[in-house]
């Protein structure tokens, strides 16, 4: 069974952004970029399944611009055998990524798409689901614990009330949470083998895909701030802002 | 004119209070709001939602099938519904019940959907945070296609009750697949307000150090008649189950008083309490990032604090 992993390049998790004066977007010059948290998880979830046999081959893919094959490179040394880079000039939106994860996914058949549950950036939450519901295939998000068996697999999924079950047929497209597993620390030696293996370019008319209609930004904003709060001195002092605010 | 169709979220045949907080948004958007129920039995659930101010109709679909809340068979049901009935909107709760189901919706319309309504513009023009919440983008959708989004639930009250909504069965003709099985649900949460809707909740961090400590936690929310919650750290750590995750990946939540204890205030953590009425901090770190979000900060050893507190309140 081959598992196709989809990676995309974010601002790292650790950065806070700057919204520009001009309202025009985000301040992303010499800002440290990284792998979406959530597709590292993805990729090491692969990963431990070639490791367990149950995984033949591991592809990760991006849909990017150049630099974006830096990702790919990450999740080579990751222990991905193949990469394929979907070159775009301009960011894409979720339903235009899910149609070309579904291309590649057409193209590829692997028994398994794992993708993040959202990424960092735009925090949409969409992609893996669209996908799911294009290719016609299961669906499970936000998986906490993944179990593949046969041509099935059960995932535990993190839910408000708690934990949910499913059992889905394979092929199927499971988008993953932070519980899943920790990523591995990528060493030396992989990195520098990662640059030996095979990186595939392609474009969304090699793949046939059209782009989506999508949603157009007029305005970046700061988010609303919140007033600034006071130290108080002891619990007596607490108890009594508290009692005065009329919440306790 | 705008017609809204609002998906309501139902936990064990009780309406979650998510489906009134979408009815607010919706009202925002103006128009007819109808309610629809995808359920195996759901009389009671649409009388519930009946009773929601602004509602126009409640929708029930009962099906076999409905039992229990699988995307990739609700899916199919809402796309034909919205498209059959002419709806120029569909709404559904940022839980994660509709973070599931609504992108799915979507990708079947073949339209573009807007994730975390926070505010809205107009009938297509809207405010969603990116960024954990650091930037807010007002976002504009074609006016020409349906608009599919997920409502932030924090940033709107319950609707008002009152309404006396007519109730319609409805059969809904799509296909449903079979390659997904529902297993069933393990459910964390005591007896305690939820998380997602108490006025009133005490979250513990890293600093509190071992699940035996979070007794001191649950004892002082207990007190209060406060939910619980946690940060990531702290459920990583094993001292909390992961249903009370607060933030950018757990519950984002606006309760009125939010006290934060051992915990540093990651921006990713702050971003699930940005609506809170008013945060207290409690940390022995008085350069914690917490701090400078924090309405009230109490610099100082949570074992000591927290037992003082609860004496006095
Ligand atoms: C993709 C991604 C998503 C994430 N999503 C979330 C999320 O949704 N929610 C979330 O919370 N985090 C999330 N995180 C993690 C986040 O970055 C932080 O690591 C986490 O919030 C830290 O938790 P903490 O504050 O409990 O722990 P720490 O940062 O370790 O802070 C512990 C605090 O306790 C204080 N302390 C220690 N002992 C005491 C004492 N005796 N008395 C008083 N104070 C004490 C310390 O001073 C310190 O400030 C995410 C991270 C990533 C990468
Ligand atoms: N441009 C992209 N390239 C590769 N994968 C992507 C891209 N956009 C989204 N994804 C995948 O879809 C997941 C969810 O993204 P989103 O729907 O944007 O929150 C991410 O974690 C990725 O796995």
């Amino acid at each position: 069974m081959k598992v196709l992993v989809s990676v995309k390049r974010v601002v790292d998790y650790n950065v806070r952004i700057q919204v520009k004066g001009d309202g025009s977007g985000v301040n992303l010059d010499g800002v440290k970029m990284s792998m979406n948290p959530f597709d590292e998880i993805a990729m090491e979830e692969a990963v431990r399944l070639k490791e367990a046999g149950t995984a033949t081959e591991v592809i990760a893919v991006t849909i990017g611009g150049d630099k974006a094959e830096e990702q790919l490179r990450s999740a080579l040394a990751f222990g991905a055998d193949r990469a394929i880079h979907v070159k775009v000039d301009e960011d894409i939106q979720p339903l235009t990524a899910a149609r070309i994860l579904a291309a590649v996914f057409e193209k590829e058949q692997p028994g398994l798409l794992l993708t993040g549950k959202q990424a960092i950036d735009d925090d949409n939450n969409q992609t893996g689901q669209m996908t799911a519901a294009l290719l016609g295939r299961p669906q499970a998000t936000f998986a906490g614990e993944l179990t593949v068996a046969g041509d099935k697999a059960t995932v535990v999924r993190e839910v408000d009330a708690g934990l949910e079950t499913l059992e889905v047929d394979l092929p199927a497209v499971v988008t993953v949470d932070l519980r899943l597993n920790e990523p591995r620390y990528l060493k030396l030696p992989d990195i520098m083998k990662a640059k030996r293996k095979p990186v595939d370019a392609t474009t969304m008319a090699e793949l046939g895909v059209e782009p989506a209609p999508g949603l157009t930004v007029t305005k970046t904003s700061p988010p609303p701030a919140r007033a600034a709060g006071v130290k108080v001195k002891s619990v007596d002092e607490l108890v009594a802002a508290l009692k005065d605010k009329g919440l306790v | 004119m705008s017609k809204v169709l609002v998906i309501a979220q139902h936990d064990d045949g009780q309406l979650n209070l998510s489906t009134s907080r979408a009815v607010n948004c919706a009202a925002g958007i103006g128009g007819e709001i109808d309610v629809l129920v995808l359920s195996d039995s759901g009389q009671s659930i649409a009388e519930a939602a009946a009773q929601i101010a602004g509602v126009a109709k409640v929708l029930v679909a009962d099906n076999a099938a409905n039992k229990d809340p699988v995307a990739v068979i609700l899916a199919p049901q809402i796309a034909k519904l919205a498209q059959d009935g002419g709806y120029t909107h569909v709404l559904g709760p940022n839980t994660t019940y509709g973070k599931d189901l609504m992108p799915q919706v979507a990708a079947i319309l073949g339209v573009a959907m807007v994730t975390d309504i926070m505010n809205v513009h107009g009938a297509h023009e809207f405010d969603r945070p990116i960024y954990a919440g650091n930037a807010v983008v007002t976002v504009q959708a074609d006016a020409s296609q349906t608009l599919v989004a997920s409502v932030r639930c924090a940033s709107y009250k319950t609707a008002d009750a009152g309404g006396s909504a007519a109730i319609e069965a409805v059969t809904i003709d799509a296909e449903l697949p079979t390659h997904t099985r529902y297993m069933g649900l393990k459910k964390e949460g005591g007896d305690r307000p939820d998380l997602q809707s108490a006025p009133r909740v005490v979250s513990g961090g890293r600093g509190v150090g071992s699940e035996e400590n979070f007794k001191i936690i649950y004892d002082l929310a207990d007190k209060l008649g406060a939910g619980v919650g946690a940060s990531r750290a702290a459920v990583d750590s094993g001292y909390v189950p992961n249903d009370m995750q607060v933030g950018q990946t757990g519950k984002i939540i606006a309760p009125e008083l939010y006290i934060a204890v051992g915990i540093s205030g990651a921006i990713q953590h702050l971003a699930g309490i940005k609506d809170a009425g008013t945060i207290v901090a409690i940390n022995s770190d008085e350069d914690a990032p917490i701090f400078e979000v924090a309405d009230f900060g109490l610099v100082g050893d949570l074992f000591q604090v927290l037992p003082e507190l609860q004496g006095k309140l």
